[in-house]
This record gives C-alpha cells, sequence and structure tokens, in this order.
C-alpha cells in the first residue's frame, strides 16, 4: 500500500513540474494560436539560469528560492524579447511557417545553451531546507517533492485569479475569442500579446528552475518536455489552464503506474491517452469547441500553376543531367544525389498533404519510419531480399496511414497537427522502447541493397526511377478529378459537401497516398544507409520535411523538389561545423520572416513569367 | 484673430478598399455632424460594413482619408481610432460569449473624455434595464436582442463621442428594434453622432437625420430623410422594400 502511495505521489511532483510548462504552453497558444516548439527551449533556459543563479547568490533557502524566481523572470523577459522580434511578425502566417519557426528558435537557443553552459549535464544543488525525506506508511518521501505537490495546486490558483479577477486576464480571455474586436474596443493588442508572451514564459522558465534539483540541467530538455507537454495541452484543452492541471495530474499518475505494468511502452501511453481523447473530446477534457477565430485567416491559398514550354524543358534538362551525373561525378556526389532524391520524394509526399490537401502534418516522419523499419524488420526476422523489402516498406507505411488518418481527418487545424505529432510519437516510441524487436537505439544494422544494385551507382538509378515515377505520380492526381475535389475541400469544405463529395474520405485517401509515397522514402532510405534508428522518426526529421516544404513554397509543385534540395546541400554543408544549429535555425528564421512564400515563390516574383508559368485561370482565359 | 473652420466630426472623402483583387469600395465620401444620426443605407453587400470597418482601419484604405474630430485616422490601428473617441458595434454583435455581461463590459472600457458622455455599467443598466438583471450571465447565453443591447453598451464603456452601429436591427424581434430606435434616440440627446447602417428603410426613417445610400460600393444618393421621403423612386431604385 505504502509502496503505491509514494508512486502516486512522485507521479503528482512530476505532474506539478509538467504543469507548469504546460499552463504556459497552453496560455500562449490560447490567445496568440502559435503552436511554440520554443516552449520546451524556455523550460531548459529555466534550467539552467537557476543553475547560473543559485551559483552566484548566497547559499541558503533565501538564495536557493531567489535564484528560481529570477530564473522565471529572465525566461519571461527572453519570452517578451522573442515576441518582439520574432512571433509578432508570425500571428498570421499559417501554422506550418509558425511551427517551422519556433523549431528554428530551438536549434538556436540550443547552441546558444551549448556555448554558454557547455556540452556536460549540469547537476543541481538540493533545495535547503528540503533536502531530507518524510517517511509516509513506511515508504521515504522525497521533502522537495512534497514542495512541488503543493506548488502545482498553488500557481493553478494564482493563474485562476490573474485570469478571472484582473482586467488583464478578462482582455486576455475576450482576446482569446476575438482579438480583432479586442482591438477595435480600444485595447493595444500587441502590448496584450507581448505580456502574455512573458507569463507564458515565466511559467516554462518556473517549471524548468524547480526541475533542477530532481534533475541535471542538458541540452535534451527542451525537446523531452515538449512532447509531453503538447500531449497536456491537448488533454487538457488548448488554452483551459484548469485543463492542463488535469491533464497533467493524469499524465504524471500514469507515467508513475505505467512503468509499473508496462516499462516498454510508458512513452506510448501518453500518446494513446491523448489519441483517445480527441476521439471522443476533440477539443479536449476541458477545451471548448473552438470558435471562429476571427482577423486571424492567412491569405487564401493561390492557385496552382503550369508549366511554360520554358520551363518544361528545363525540367527535362534537369532530367537529363541527373541521367548523366553519375558518368560525371565521383562517388560521394552520387551517394549525396541518392539522398536528395530520397528527401525530394519524402517531401513530395508531404507537401501533397499539405498544399493540396490542405491537412497540416507535424507528424510525417512517421510513415517514412515505418516504411523504412518496416522493410528492415522483414529483413531482419523473415530474410526477404529488397525488391520485396521495397513492396513491404509502401505498405506497411500505407497501413499506418490507414490508420492513423482514419483519426486524423476526423480533426482541422492544430489539433489535426497535434494528432498527427501524436501518431509519429506513438511509432517512434514503440521504436525506441521495444527493444527486443526493434533494437531500440541501437536501431536495424546490416539491410544492404541486392547483389545487382549494391553498387552505389545501380542504387542511384534505382533511386532515381522510382522517386521520378512516384513524383509523376503524385502530379497526375493533383491534376485529376480526385485532386480537384480535395484542393476544393481545402478552399471550401462546406461546398464540396454541398455538391455530394465526401471530403473526409477524399481526405482519408490522400492520407494514405501521402503515407505510401513516404514509405517508399523510407524504403529506399534504409537501403542506401544500410541501417535504421529511431531518429528517423523523431519529431526533427518531421519538422526536417516541413522545412524542406517551407523552404520550396507551399504554393508550388516544384517548391517541395526545390526544397529538398536545398535542404539536403545545406544540411550536408553546415552539419560538419561544431555550431550548425545556431546557422540552419539562423537560415529558418531568415526565410520565414524575409521570403514567406519560400524559395520557389520568391524566385517567382523575381523570374519572368515565362519561366514561372501561369495559374490554372489565367491560362484558361 | 483667425475664424476656425466648422469641422465635421466625421469626414469620409474618397476611400477605397479591396478584398484581394475585388474593389468592395470606390470613391466614398460622406459626413456626419456632431450630435447627428446619419443612416448608411443599401442592400445586402453594397458596401456599408466595409466602409466603416475602413473608418476602424480593419480593412486598409488605398485611397481618400478619413477625419475624425479634425485628424486623419486612416488606415492606424483599431485601438487608436478607438482611443481617439470613435465607437464601432459590428455587425452580428461579436459577444465574448465566455465572458460575462460584466466583464464585456469591462473590456470595452475606457478613460474619461473630454466633451463626451461618461458611461458607468449603473447609467448603462438605466439605459437597457434588461442587462442590468443578467449582470454575470456569460453572452453565449443571451439572446439575440440582449446580446445587441450588450454589443452598444459594450463600446458605450469607451465613451465615445461618435459611434459606428452596423446593422442594429438585423435578426432582432420586432419589440426590441422599437426598443433600439429609443437607444440611438437617448445617445443622440447625450450628444453623440452616430452613423448607422441598415437596410431597414422603416427603421432607419425612425431615428436618423440624414441618409446615405450606397449601391455597388459607392455613394448613389444623400439627402435628408424628408428628401428620401419624397421621392420614391430613389427608393425603389437603391433599396430592398
Amino acid at each position: 500500500m505504502g509502496f503505491y502511495l509514494a508512486q502516486f505521489l512522485t507521479g503528482l511532483a512530476s505532474a506539478s513540474s509538467l504543469f507548469l510548462v504546460a499552463s504556459g504552453l497552453s496560455i500562449i497558444f490560447g490567445v496568440t494560436r502559435i503552436v511554440n516548439f520554443a516552449h520546451g527551449s524556455f523550460f531548459m533556459l529555466g534550467a539552467y539560469l537557476a543553475y547560473t543563479f543559485v551559483e552566484l547568490m548566497p547559499h541558503g533557502i533565501l538564495g536557493f528560492w531567489g535564484s528560481v524566481i529570477a530564473a522565471s523572470l529572465a525566461v519571461g523577459l527572453i519570452g517578451v524579447l522573442l515576441e518582439i522580434t520574432l512571433f509578432r511578425r508570425i500571428y498570421k502566417a499559417p501554422e506550418l511557417f509558425q511551427l517551422v519557426a519556433t523549431f528554428g528558435v530551438v536549434l538556436v537557443i540550443q547552441d546558444l545553451a551549448l556555448w554558454i553552459w557547455g556540452a556536460e549535464d549540469l547537476f543541481g544543488p538540493r533545495a535547503p531546507g528540503l533536502e531530507g525525506a518524510v517517511r509516509i506508511l513506511g515508504e521515504p518521501i522525497p521533502q522537495y517533492d512534497l514542495a512541488l505537490i503543493v506548488l502545482g495546486p498553488a500557481v493553478l490558483l494564482g493563474v485562476w485569479l490573474l485570469f478571472n479577477k484582473t482586467r488583464w486576464g478578462t482582455l486576455v480571455r475576450a482576446a482569446t475569442q476575438d482579438r480583432e474586436m479586442v482591438s477595435a474596443l480600444g485595447v493595444n493588442q500587441s502590448r496584450l500579446f507581448t505580456s502574455v508572451f512573458f507569463v507564458g514564459s515565466t511559467l516554462a522558465g518556473l517549471g524548468g528552475a524547480v526541475q533542477l534539483p530532481r534533475e541535471a540541467a542538458s541540452l535534451l530538455m527542451d525537446l523531452n518536455v515538449i512532447g509531453e507537454a503538447f500531449v497536456v495541452v491537448v488533454i487538457g484543452g488548448m488554452g483551459s489552464v484548469p485543463g492542463a492541471f488535469l491533464a497533467s495530474v493524469l499524465i504524471g499518475e500514469l507515467n508513475a503506474f505505467g512503468i509499473l505494468v508496462f516499462p516498454e511502452i510508458t512513452l506510448v501511453l501518453a500518446f494513446l491517452v491523448m489519441a483517445v481523447v480527441l476521439i471522443v473530446r476533440p477539443w479536449g477534457l476541458l477545451g471548448r469547441p473552438d470558435a471562429v477565430l476571427r482577423g486571424a485567416s492567412g491569405p487564401p491559398e493561390e492557385p496552382l500553376r503550369l508549366f511554360t514550354p520554358l520551363s518544361r524543358n528545363l525540367i527535362l534538362g534537369l532530367v537529363g543531367l541527373l541521367i548523366v551525373a553519375p558518368f560525371i561525378a565521383d562517388e560521394f556526389t552520387v551517394v549525396l544525389l541518392t539522398d536528395i532524391l530520397i528527401f525530394t520524394l519524402f517531401a513530395v509526399s508531404l507537401h501533397f498533404i499539405m498544399g493540396p490537401g490542405g491537412l497540416v502534418s507535424f507528424g510525417h516522419a512517421a510513415y517514412f519510419g515505418l516504411g523504412a523499419y518496416g522493410a528492415a524488420l522483414m529483413v531482419k526476422y523473415l530474410g526477404i531480399g529488397m525488391i520485396s523489402g521495397l513492396v513491404v516498406a509502401p505498405v506497411v507505411a500505407g497501413i499506418g496511414a490507414l490508420i492513423f488518418g482514419w483519426f486524423c481527418v476526423r480533426l482541422s487545424g492544430v489539433y489535426l497537427a497535434m494528432l498527427t505529432l501524436a501518431a509519429a510519437q506513438i511509432t517512434w516510441s514503440i521504436a525506441f522502447q521495444w527493444q527486443d524487436v526493434t533494437g531500440g537505439d541501437d536501431g536495424i544494422l546490416g539491410i544492404w541493397p541486392a547483389e545487382w544494385a549494391s553498387d552505389k551507382m545501380t542504387y542511384y538509378y534505382l533511386t532515381l526511377l522510382l522517386v521520378f515515377g512516384g513524383i509523376y505520380f503524385i502530379r497526375r492526381v493533383v491534376y485529376a478529378p480526385f485532386g480537384f475535389a480535395l484542393r476544393a475541400g481545402r478552399d471550401s469544405a462546406l461546398r464540396v459537401e454541398a455538391i455530394g463529395i465526401n471530403l473526409k474520405t477524399q481526405q482519408w485517401m490522400a492520407f494514405v497516398l501521402a503515407g505510401v509515397f513516404a514509405g517508399i522514402a523510407g524504403g529506399l532510405y534504409v537501403y542506401s544507409k544500410g541501417s535504421i534508428f529511431p531518429d528517423e522518426l523523431a519529431i526533427s526529421r518531421s519538422v526536417d520535411g516541413l522545412v524542406m516544404v517551407l523552404l520550396g513554397g507551399i504554393q508550388s509543385l516544384l517548391g517541395p523538389i526545390i526544397g529538398a534540395l536545398s535542404f539536403t546541400l545545406l544540411e550536408d554543408l553546415v552539419t560538419r561545423l561544431d555550431y550548425w544549429r545556431i546557422i540552419f535555425g539562423g537560415v529558418i528564421l531568415f526565410i520565414v520572416v524575409i521570403a514567406p512564400e519560400g524559395l520557389a515563390g520568391f524566385a517567382r516574383k523575381l523570374l519572368p513569367d515565362r519561366l514561372t508559368g501561369k495559374t490554372e485561370e489565367e491560362a484558361r482565359s | 484673430m483667425p475664424v476656425k473652420r466648422v469641422q465635421s466630426m466625421l469626414d469620409v472623402s474618397g476611400i477605397n478598399a479591396f478584398y484581394g483583387q475585388a474593389q468592395i469600395l470606390d470613391d466614398v465620401s460622406f459626413s456626419v455632424q456632431a450630435g447627428e444620426v446619419v443612416a448608411l443605407l443599401g442592400r445586402n453587400g453594397a458596401g456599408k460594413s466595409t466602409t466603416m470597418k475602413t473608418m476602424m482601419g480593419m480593412v486598409k484604405s488605398t485611397a481618400g482619408d478619413v477625419t475624425f474630430m479634425g485628424s486623419s485616422i486612416k488606415n492606424l490601428p483599431s485601438h487608436t481610432i478607438c482611443q481617439k473617441g470613435l465607437g464601432y458595434v459590428p455587425e452580428e454583435r461579436r459577444i465574448f460569449t465566455e465572458l460575462t455581461v460584466m466583464e464585456n463590459l469591462e473590456v470595452g472600457k475606457q478613460d474619461e473624455r473630454d466633451g463626451a458622455p461618461l458611461w458607468t455599467p449603473e447609467k448603462l443598466f438605466e439605459l437597457f434595464p434588461n442587462l442590468g438583471e443578467m449582470k454575470n450571465r456569460p453572452g453565449g447565453q443571451m439572446s439575440g436582442g440582449e446580446q445587441q443591447m450588450l454589443s452598444i453598451a459594450r463600446t458605450l464603456m469607451g465613451n465615445p463621442s461618435a459611434i459606428l452601429l452596423d446593422e442594429p436591427s438585423e435578426g432582432i424581434a420586432p419589440v426590441i428594434v422599437e426598443q433600439m430606435a429609443f437607444t440611438i434616440s437617448a445617445l443622440k440627446k447625450e450628444g453623440l453622432a452616430v452613423l448607422l447602417s441598415e437596410q431597414n428603410l422603416h427603421f432607419a426613417k425612425l431615428v436618423s437625420d440624414r441618409a446615405v445610400i450606397v449601391e455597388k460600393g459607392s455613394v448613389r444618393y444623400q439627402g435628408t430623410i424628408r428628401e428620401l421621403e419624397e421621392h420614391p423612386e430613389i427608393r425603389d431604385a437603391y433599396l430592398a422594400v
């Protein structure tokens, strides 16, 4: 009995820290509608800054808690700085831009933290006066855990009072529903949003700072916490602070007890709960149906453009160049080109679902990884050949997309994006934690191409064939009746339904199609590398795909091709440097702020019409 | 001493507005004097709401000017325009449904303004007795008419000198429409300038001094309500009867 109580209290203590982070994320999301990946970085900075302040300040109770508060406020100010310089420029941008931009911030902050605090984990002090343990029913419970258990509800109360008993809180709640109206009533939106960012970031900083006596400050804290924080916010209902509290307790306890029952899949549990909650209550436990947010929609999507004879010839020239490339380039370049081709197919499949499909997917790596793991597992356990492996890959990915897609197309907007992220995290967790089957972190090795394709050049041609086939097929689909229905559904779901098209089914099929082609890319990838690791399913791989789509620009079918090319080249170039993340993050931020229509769109502005083509509308008239 | 030119309270001169490529307003001009009620009449889609949104800085104008109490407010941020004393009551009311009546009023609250009537919740509850009986009710649980009252009361909390009312009689019960007419007369008595957009000519005639008729984004007629009544052919040409 005592043991279970101890476990329960540990769960509550973790829930408190999680709640601090998640409530901040929820508050910021509620008002600004930004899905802020950098919130995990705020949490990490809270821990690092607390470490530094504890070192500087006199030791003792005052010094410790003073450092915690100073660290939280410092993180709040960092949040304000970021809001003023970056976030306020992207409030009206599509979710994709916001997500990728905040991920750019994650990369920059990671390298800044590495530069300031070094790569070693930093162990903080124990909280003075709370070093000991209390025996409850014979089990030792750390005093500090008890303090955290009190802190969580205390912060909940404080935030509740702030939101419900002050003018500021009233304005924030009003802005959550209708920012344009709040502005028309004389409230300066910019200042309100900045203050919301301050409160949200301060809470994240506090969450990180109070975690210091329990967990060493490390560079992995940011992405580790953000996944769980998203889950909590989505389960609780975006924008609802009491919901975040409820969900934090739920997840905290689920982890505390789940580890006793299913030690292999604790990570999956949280995401499974989230998926179930989203199906039963699509707006979370205490969330409310998403009111139509006024004054926040982005510009309407531009129609696709048709090829001009000149651009068609240029593309044919490029294809020709790719065909002769192995004869003029060295082996290293051929391998790099193979990579580029594989990621091009991955990016094109993601673009298909996001652009023409209009479904924002934050977890497309799932299908890439499913394809790769599907083939690798078949090779490992059944010893199948390469051709069968390349057939299995899209089938496995397609089945995954069929299952996840059924759930995903029921939601829209940010909730859809969150569910796709959860789906990807579930597959990642399985690959990472189910060590007996997937090899866990060690991955699966020794997946080599068949004898006849083992030569780099042959494998390159095989890749070229499949990738071009895939891209051609997707392009045909976009201009087929199915593609028309899909694009029409993206632009006006209501009208499409009204003329007798079952949009959900169309979107579901599109989701599967995108998954299948990502799976082909995954299959090609595993044979080109000879191995597969859980990283290929992780958040950062999904974001890679998003960056490629963003780089190229979402409103062009050529976009993802240009995006994948420039992304892979850039990655190849900068990852050899020590501080590549800061460069990479900087490039992302630069593109989001300076060229939000992507490289292809940016080029279209500069290039003559003869090259960039006409919209379908212009071509018809 | 130089003679001070008599200025209108609100002066719209030659504004344009576009949604994407489509031109919604073309060279719209009219003015509203202090203490005057002007009806902006026109059919659905004629450009009435867009005119008001442009005046409030919510839609950007590429030409002309909007002046309020002598200074240009064209394309300023909405909150700055509101802080200068121009209140806006949108169509569809746009009540904060999760907030109570009192909280909705709190959002609209601004500092006292020289030369403009000062409104408090108590004073507003005299004008709208219904609202006083449901101070703690969430906006989402009120009838359309009650929401319309709340929307006007919320804007008055900003102590405006002039107020833009976008289709206040739309979608509410006839008995409330009467109350609305009474409310507008009361505002006029307080010295507020009112610009009222309407499709309902009957309602407009009850409360307005002058009428401005817009059709396809342009002003087609301006005159007093009496002149309009004497020329039924104008009414028939531009307004749905």
